[in-house]
C-alpha cells in the first residue's frame, strides 16, 4: 500500500508535467491542425534556461528559495514564450496555406535547429541542477518519506492548468481562441483577429512547456539536450489520449498517462516503461479514436 | 478524378501495354526524346563512374545515401502515393535487418536468399500492425506509427525471446556473395545498392502506372470518392503499406550486410522522421524523392565544414526549403492519357467544325490528349 501511494504521487507529479507539455501541443493543434514537433525542444530549452537564469543572476544568494523559484519560473515562461512566438513567425506562418505535411517537415527542421542550438550553447553533456535550487525537504506522510518537491510540482501544475482553464473558458480572449479552433473562417467574420490568436497560442503553449522543463529539472535534477524528444512524444500521446484539441482533455490525459506509466513500471515491468504509453495510445485509438473527452467530429465528405 | 475502371483505359484492347507506353513515353506531344530522359541517362552514367573519382569516405557517404534513397522510395508508396501519414518506416526497416541478422548468424543462410525472406517478414509484420489502425485518419495514424516505431525499438532493446541481443544488438553478419564474388569493399556496396535503387525506380514506376498506382492516387486525393468509385480503400491502403514494408525490409537486409553489426540505435523514431522529411521535401515524384534523400542524408556531410553547427544549418535549411517550395522540390506530374485513335479523330473533327463555324480558338488546348489532373 505504501508503495502504491508513493507511486501514485510520483505518477501525478510526472503526469502534471506531461499535462503542461500536452497543453502546448493540443492548443496549437486545436487552432492550426499542426503537430508542433519543436515543442519538445522548447520544453528542453525551458529546463536549460531555468538553470542558467538561476545561476547567472545568483538568485539563490539574494532572495529566499521560495521566492527565487517562482521568479525563475516566470522568467523562463516569458523567455520560452517569446521563442515560441518567433518560431511561429519564422517557420509556420509562411506555410499557413501550404499542405499540412510541409508544415510538419518545417517543424522537424525547427526541432533539429533547436536541439543543435542547445548543444552549441550548453554542450552535449548532462547537466545537473544546482543543489541550491532543489532543497531536499522530505515530508512525512503516514510514515512514508516523500520529497516535498513532488507535492509542489503537483500543486503548481494543477494551479497553472486551472488558470489556463479559467482563461480559456471565462475571458473574452479565451473565447476567441476556442472560436478560432472551431472554425477560423467564421471566427474571422465575427471580427476575431485570427493571426493574433495563433500568435497568442504560440506564446501560451511554449510558455507552459518551458515551465514544465524547469519542473523536470527541479524534480529529477538532471537534464540533457535530447530529453525533449521522449517527454514531447509522451505529452503528445497524452494530448491524443484526452482528445486532441481539447484543453481539459490534455490535462486529464497527462495525469492518466503519468499514473498508468508509473504504476505499470512499478507493478508490471520496468524494462517496458517507455513502451507503456504507446500501448495505451494504440489501444485508445482502436477503441475510442477521438480520445477520452474528444467529441466525434463529422468526417470530411 | 480518375477512376481506375474508367472506360478510357479499361476498354482498349491492350490496356496494360498502352498504359505503360503512355506513362513512359513523351507526354508533351513531341516525338523527340524528352529532356527528362536525357537527364536520366546522364545521371545513370555519372553514378556509374562516380566511385572512381571519390575517396573511401565519400563512397561510404554515397552508400548510406543509397540506402536512404531506397527507404525513401519505399516510404513514397505509402506516404507520397497513397497519402497515408506514416512516420513508422524505421520499424519495417528494423524488422528486415533483424530477420536477416538472426537467420544469418544462427542458421548461416546466405544474405541474398534472405533478401526476399526479410522482405516478406517485413510485409507480414506491416500487415499485422497496420490492419487494426488502417482506418484511422491523418494525424492519428501518424501518432500510432510513431508509437509502433518506439515499441519495436524498445522490444529490440529488451531482447525479446533472447533473439535480438538487447541494446548491444547482433554482430557477425556475413557479407553477401554474388557469383562467388564476396561484396565487402565500399565500392562494391556502392554498385550493389545503387543498382538495387535503379531496379526499384523502374519497378515502382511501373507500379505507379498500373491500376494499383492509379487507385492509390485516387485514394490520396479523396478516399471517400475513391470508395464511391468502387476502390476497396482498406485493401489498397494495406497493400501500399505491405509493399512499402517489403522494400524497407530488403533495405534492412542490405544495411545489415553492409554494417555486419546492427543495434536498436539504428532504427529510432528519428530515422523515420528523416525519411518522412525526404519524401515530403522531394514532393512525392520518384525523381523528387531521390533528390530529397540526397538532401536529407547527404546535405549534413556537405555542411561538414560548419563543424559543430552543421546540424543547426541543416535544420535551418530544411525550414527554408519547405518555406520556399511547400509542395516539395519535384511534385508528381499530372497523369496524361492519350485518347484512342478513333476518338482522337472525332476530337479533331469536332475541333475543326468549331473553328469553321465560329472561327474561334479551340477551347481545348491539349491537342489529342485528354488531360486529367490528379
Amino acid at each position: 500500500m505504501e508503495l502504491f501511494i508513493q507511486q501514485v504521487i510520483n505518477g501525478l507529479a510526472i503526469g502534471g508535467i506531461y499535462a503542461l507539455v500536452a497543453l502546448g501541443y493540443t492548443m496549437v493543434y486545436g487552432v492550426l491542425k499542426l503537430i508542433n514537433f519543436a515543442h519538445g525542444d522548447l520544453f528542453t530549452i525551458g529546463a536549460y534556461l531555468g538553470m542558467t537564469v538561476f545561476v547567472s543572476f545568483g538568485l539563490g544568494g539574494i532572495v529566499p528559495i521560495w521566492i527565487a523559484i517562482p521568479l525563475v519560473a516566470l522568467m523562463v515562461m516569458g523567455l520560452v514564450a517569446v521563442l515560441g512566438g518567433l518560431l511561429e513567425r519564422a517557420a509556420y506562418r509562411p506555410l499557413r496555406n501550404a499542405s499540412r505535411l510541409s508544415a510538419v517537415v518545417s517543424a522537424v527542421g525547427a526541432s533539429i535547429f533547436f536541439q543543435n542550438a542547445i548543444i552549441l550553447l550548453w554542450g552535449a553533456n548532462y547537466y545537473v541542477y544546482p543543489e541550491a535550487m532543489r532543497p531536499s525537504v522530505i515530508i512525512d506522510l503516514f510514515g512514508m518519506g516523500v520529497p516535498l518537491i513532488r507535492f509542489i510540482l503537483i500543486g503548481a501544475s494543477i494551479l497553472l492548468m486551472l488558470v489556463l482553464y479559467w482563461f480559456i473558458h471565462r475571458t473574452k480572449t479565451g473565447t476567441a481562441i476556442r472560436a478560432a479552433a472551431i472554425d477560423q473562417g467564421a471566427a474571422k467574420l465575427m471580427g476575431i483577429n485570427v493571426n493574433r490568436i495563433i500568435s497568442l497560442v504560440f506564446l501560451i503553449g511554449p510558455g507552459l512547456g518551458g515551465v514544465a522543463g524547469l519542473m523536470v529539472g527541479l524534480a529529477y535534477g538532471q537534464i540533457d539536450f535530447s530529453m525533449g524528444f521522449s517527454y514531447g512524444l509522451k505529452a503528445f500521446t497524452a494530448a491524443i489520449l484526452g482528445g486532441i484539441g481539447n484543453i481539459p482533455g490534455a490535462m486529464i490525459g497527462g495525469l492518466i498517462l503519468g499514473l498508468v506509466e508509473t504504476l505499470g513500471a512499478a507493478y508490471l515491468t520496468i524494462a517496458w516503461k517507455d513502451a507503456i504509453s504507446f500501448f495505451v495510445l494504440i489501444l485508445i485509438l482502436i477503441i475510442r479514436p477521438t480520445g477520452i473527452l474528444g467529441e466525434r467530429v463529422a468526417d470530411k465528405l | 478524378m480518375i477512376n481506375p475502371n474508367s472506360p478510357s483505359t479499361a476498354n482498349s484492347p491492350s490496356t496494360a501495354s498502352t498504359a505503360k507506353k503512355i506513362c513512359s513515353s513523351a507526354t508533351y506531344g513531341s516525338s523527340k526524346m524528352p529532356l527528362y530522359n536525357y537527364i536520366l541517362i546522364a545521371l545513370v552514367l555519372v553514378m556509374s563512374v562516380l566511385p572512381q573519382f571519390m575517396d573511401a569516405y565519400w563512397v561510404a557517404v554515397f552508400v548510406s545515401v543509397g540506402l536512404g534513397t531506397l527507404l525513401s522510395l519505399s516510404l513514397n508508396i505509402i506516404l507520397g502515393q497513397a497519402g497515408i501519414f506514416s512516420m513508422g518506416h524505421a520499424a519495417f526497416y528494423a524488422v528486415g535487418a533483424y530477420v536477416t541478422a538472426i537467420l544469418n548468424t544462427r542458421y548461416g543462410i546466405p544474405i541474398l536468399y534472405l533478401l526476399p525472406i526479410s522482405g516478406f517478414a517485413s510485409a507480414f509484420f506491416a500487415m499485422i500492425v497496420a490492419r487494426p489502425i488502417i482506418h484511422l485518419r491523418g494525424d492519428y495514424l501518424l501518432m500510432v506509427t510513431i508509437g509502433i516505431v518506439e515499441i519495436v525499438r524498445i522490444a529490440l532493446v529488451n531482447d525479446i525471446g533472447g533473439l535480438t541481443g538487447g541494446a548491444n544488438g547482433l554482430f557477425g553478419i556475413s557479407r553477401p556473395e554474388i557469383f562467388d564474388i564476396k561484396i565487402k569493399k565500399g565500392e562494391q556496396f556502392y554498385y550493389m545498392i545503387w543498382s538495387f535503387v535503379g531496379v526499384t525506380v523502374i519497378l515502382f514506376h511501373w507500379l505507379n502506372c498500373s491500376r494499383f498506382g492509379r487507385a492509390l492516387s485516387c485514394i490520396k486525393e479523396d478516399d471517400v470518392a475513391a470508395e464511391g468509385c468502387g476502390i476497396n480503400v482498406t485493401r489498397y491502403k494495406l497493400l501500399a503499406f505491405m509493399i512499402g514494408a517489403f522494400w524497407a525490409g530488403m533495405a534492412g537486409t542490405l544495411f545489415a550486410a553492409k554494417m555486419t553489426i546492427i543495434s536498436p540505435g539504428s532504427f529510432t523514431f528519428w530515422d523515420s522522421v528523416l525519411l518522412f522529411a525526404a519524401v515530403i521535401l522531394g514532393g512525392g515524384s520518384q525523381a523528387g524523392v531521390i533528390l530529397g534523400a540526397f538532401l536529407v542524408f547527404g546535405l549534413p556531410e556537405i555542411f561538414r565544414s560548419f563543424a559543430g553547427a552543421r546540424m543547426l544549418v541543416f535544420g535551418l535549411a530544411l525550414m527554408v526549403m519547405m518555406i520556399i517550395r511547400p509542395q516539395g522540390i519535384i511534385p508528381p506530374r499530372p497523369r496524361h492519357y492519350k485518347l484512342s485513335k478513333a476518338s482522337q479523330n472525332k476530337v479533331d473533327y469536332a475541333l475543326s467544325q468549331i473553328q469553321d463555324s465560329k472561327d474561334a480558338q479551340p477551347t481545348c488546348s491539349v491537342h489529342g490528349k485528354g488531360e486529367e489532373n490528379l
